[in-house]
């Protein structure tokens, strides 16, 4: 008895003891991690120029026609690579497609650069933007914008015609979301049976597994959601370029984390940089920062249909005067933002430098007393909460301005994953909605947010104020069979400033756009308002 | 012990039922997941068709019941992000998760033991007081405070610690993949593990003490000092083993919710195991990923709870447990 309970009691001392020691082991080894920790922060000669770049998120994809989103035409200009794309003050320079021409109306010619290989080791030629262009416009996503397309037309080898059904002014747009795809590669059934340039947005497919086009980048690994790495492709045509060899993609979603790392040294890129970092990033050492006006419009659309007070002009003009909308891009966006006073943002044709925000309570307060509701009226809004930055913050802030006016606005907030069903279903009154014009061109945002709603022809999809006006909608449309910029552009300009002779909507601004990087590098060169940096470009020194 | 155990089964499968009615429930009402797979040009009517396609349209019982067919077969249904079988997705992030807790676990265990049988000990010396405060600081602090100051002191201040994701991790058994057996994941694992741990570690340092007081004052305690027992192992043989029951009993508890707290510190760590799976699920509205993931933490839980139950009952004949005559 007296031994057994010695022996049990050994036992219990010997697993005590080594718990101990278990315990020191641990905090000896963190302490030796330490050092070489210290050690690899040190500066070792690299064997290959990598860079560590951390995003919100990562591509859903390796397709690039599966969804039309930011992150899909960021992994784009990566893999893929355009026929034209955009320079950083929107002008259309060559990429596949080494010069262009206008045959006729109907009819632009690209001639294509020559010994172009893709990733497959296949030649590029005329047949793969056919190929690419017939994909598109199977594409769910796509197929709107492609929609004024007939199709390509292949003339030789290196020649090909975009063919439109009408006169259509933003063919050379529409040129630079044509990341042409090896249609050799995608061609053919899989070893699961299905075809190879089947595109699905849910399932798999080969060509959300496997890419092939004629970019900077080759994937080489992907674990969605956690790490991509792309590696310089080696026959890349364009030998004039940056000097990344391999680029590791990590998403990281929170704010906080994504700027910690790159103060850490763990990443060497981030984007987007939460605006409450801006100024810790910009003041520390070795650290740079690049900001750029963006072009996505921020606005309150006003239902004349649900409430009538809304029908009334003067109260929508005295709404658009008593929103301060510099006083919020101070105070809510930290002066992260672009007060605006119109949709079409600086650059873009329809742009009007006259129409700017108009902050002035007593002319809102006059207004409002000759209007047909001088003691102002009752109403309801919605917005998100976690779609634009600070959105909740800008409706509350939006609630109290109008206050002032003596509308009594009740507002709901709700994740996006709720919101849009609500918002389609206008249950109220004022609605807020961003708008990234897709064909960079003032015509997009008419086209869905302020022309009159027509379910047959899908004009007017996003407009939940039911705003309409008889003249937007014929300037628009003429505006997209016209082919003479300086007609397009006088037209789109006269729809703005119909829009805000009227107070159609409340715009409020454009929301920034931010990079943050090592500052060894030339970040600013490689970014643009479109927010697809050009990675193949980047140069570390 | 065959009618019990008949028993907590029936139970585990009614309670299971329950989980996925209302996870389903959830995912019926939660939002349109085709917002999250479509660009802004897509027409409504085109969404409709692709909503169609995904069978999202069909009445909520005739979705319900074809979702427990498919479940009975092991298919929990497709993520929509990741286009591949829900239940794919879970078992790859399901090692990072439960790495994270061994480790948390095992820093909880090193950690609380010795503190709270010393402060039990010795409840009056300095070490017990500050042992005692400091664990009232680390029960109120938020883990994502903790998290973020964690990373602040050591990845931005210091650079001793990587600020996030799991580091260089080895594939084990084809299909596990761990980050204990490499230096670099070690390193990644530190962090996150204090995060976790720091808000259980502080109960557990209490109930320890506590438990630990309560024995010490016990007569068969009062005998052992009698009979001239040398101090240390009336503490650890005496007394400790008989603090350790309870102890472990809540422990069994504790470590179900710190999978749960797991979401928070992934999240801020970009850790890539089921919490933030989950997290970024409700936010894409991957409503299909999110079912199945409460599906299958429920179906973990109910094994569990069920084993422990039945092992309980078999171990310790004493033990009443609910439902054993």
């Amino acid at each position: 008895m007296k031994v057994s309970t010695f022996k049990t009691a050994g036992k219990f001392s010997l697993l005590v003891l080594s718990l101990l020691v278990a315990a020191l082991m641990l905090v000896g080894c963190s302490g030796e991690e330490k050092k070489e920790a210290a050690e690899k922060a040190a500066p070792a000669a690299p064997e290959k120029i990598t860079l560590k770049l951390a995003m919100d998120a990562d591509p859903v994809s390796l397709d690039p026609q599966v969804q039309l989103s930011g992150g899909m035409l960021q992994f784009s200009h990566m893999v893929f690579d355009p026929l034209v794309r955009y320079d950083k003050d929107m002008n259309f320079v060559p990429r596949l497609a080494e010069s262009w021409e206008r045959v006729d109306d109907l009819t632009m010619r690209f001639h294509l650069r020559k010994g172009v290989k893709f990733h497959s080791g296949n030649d590029f030629t005329a047949k793969d933007v056919v190929f690419t262009l017939d994909r598109l416009k199977k594409s769910d996503d796509f197929k709107g914008l492609f929609e004024p397309f007939s199709g390509a037309v292949a003339v030789d080898d290196y020649t090909v015609d975009l063919v439109t059904k009408k006169p259509y002014g933003l063919v050379l747009n529409m040129a630079t979301y044509v990341f042409p795809m090896d249609s050799q590669f995608y061609t053919g059934t899989d070893d699961k049976g299905k075809a190879k340039d089947l595109i699905l947005k849910t399932d798999y497919s080969f060509a959300n597994e496997n890419e092939s086009g004629t970019g900077p980048f080759v994937v080489t690994s992907r674990e969605q959601g956690v790490k991509t790495v792309f590696t310089r492709f080696k026959d890349y045509w364009d030998k004039d370029t940056g000097n990344i060899e391999e680029i590791v993609l990590s998403p990281i979603k929170n704010d906080a984390t994504r700027t910690a790392a790159l103060m850490s040294g763990d990443v060497d890129f981030v984007m987007p940089v939460p605006p409450q970092d801006l100024d810790r990033i910009k003041s520390t050492d070795g650290l740079q920062l690049v900001t750029m006006s963006g072009s996505r419009i921020i606005t309150f659309q006003l239902n004349g249909k649900r409430n009538p007070a809304f029908a009334d002009p003067k109260v929508r003009l005295a709404m658009a005067y008593a929103y301060d909308n510099q006083g919020v891009v101070e105070k809510i966006m930290n002066g992260f933002a672009t007060a605006a006073g119109q949709m079409s943002p600086k650059g873009y044709v329809g742009h009007v430098d006259s129409l700017v925000p108009r902050f002035d309570l007593d002319k809102a307060k006059s207004l409002m007393a000759e209007s047909g509701f001088p003691n102002g009226f009752e109403a309801t809004m919605i917005a998100p909460n976690n779609r634009y930055v600070n959105d909740e913050k800008i409706a509350e802030a939006f609630v109290s301005m109008m206050s002032k006016l003596g509308i009594k606005i009740s507002l709901k907030t709700m994740p996006k994953a709720q919101y849009w069903d609500q918002f389609d279903a206008q249950v109220a009154d004022i609605q807020m909605i961003g708008w990234h014009s897709d064909t960079e061109d003032s015509g997009n945002f008419f086209e869905f947010l302020s022309m009159c709603r027509n379910a047959e022809t899908g004009y007017g999809q996003y407009n939940s104020g039911n705003y309409c006006n008889a003249k937007v909608d014929e300037l628009t449309l003429a505006a997209q069979t016209e082919t003479d910029p300086a007609k397009r552009a006088a037209d789109l300009q006269e729809a703005e400033q119909i829009q805000y002779d009227e107070a159609g909507f409340i715009p409020l601004h454009w929301q920034n756009l931010s990079w943050a990087s090592k500052s060894n590098m030339n970040t600013e060169d490689i970014v643009n308002v479109m927010n697809f940096p050009y990675f193949g470009d980047l140069v570390i020194k | 012990m065959f009618a019990f155990t008949v028993k907590r089964v029936l139970q585990a499968v009614i309670v299971m039922l329950i989980i996925s009615f209302i996870g389903f429930a959830i995912k019926h009402n939660f939002g349109d997941p085709v917002r999250d797979l479509v660009g802004q040009r897509v027409t409504a009517a085109e969404r409709a068709q692709i909503r169609e396609r995904l069978g999202l349209n069909d009445p909520f019982p005739v979705q319900y019941v074809r979702f427990l067919r498919d479940a009975l077969h092991g298919n929990l249904g497709q993520s929509y992000f990741f286009k591949k079988p829900a239940t794919e997705v879970i078992v790859k992030k399901a090692p990072a998760t439960l790495e994270l807790v061994f480790c948390a676990a095992l820093i909880i265990v090193v950690l609380s033991v010795p503190l709270g049988i010393y402060s039990a000990i010795r409840p009056k010396s300095l070490f017990s007081k500050i042992v005692m405060g400091g664990s009232i600081v680390g029960v109120s602090m938020p883990v994502f405070l903790t998290a973020i100051l964690l990373i602040y002191i050591f990845s931005v201040e210091l650079h001793w610690l990587p600020s996030y994701g799991r580091g260089q991790t080895v594939l084990l058994f084809g299909w596990w993949d761990s980050g204990l057996l490499t230096a670099d994941g070690l390193k990644h694992l530190i962090m996150p593990s204090i995060a976790l741990s720091s808000i259980m570690l502080p109960l557990f340092i209490r109930l320890i003490r506590s438990e630990m007081m309560e024995v010490l004052e016990s007569e068969y305690v009062k005998f052992a000092w009698a009979k001239g027992i040398k101090p240390w192992r009336v503490w650890l043989v005496h007394a400790f083993k008989n603090t350790l029951l309870p102890v472990i009993t809540v422990g069994g508890v504790q470590l179900g919710i710190m999978v749960a707290f797991t979401i928070l510190t992934e999240t801020v760590f970009q850790w890539q195991g089921m919490g933030s799976m989950f997290i970024e699920s409700v936010e894409r509205s991957d409503t299909s990923l999110m079912v199945a993931y409460l599906v299958f933490v429920g179906i973990v839980f109910v094994l569990v709870n069920t084993l422990v139950d039945i092992i309980y009952g078999l171990v310790n004949p004493t033990v009443r447990v609910a439902g054993r005559q």
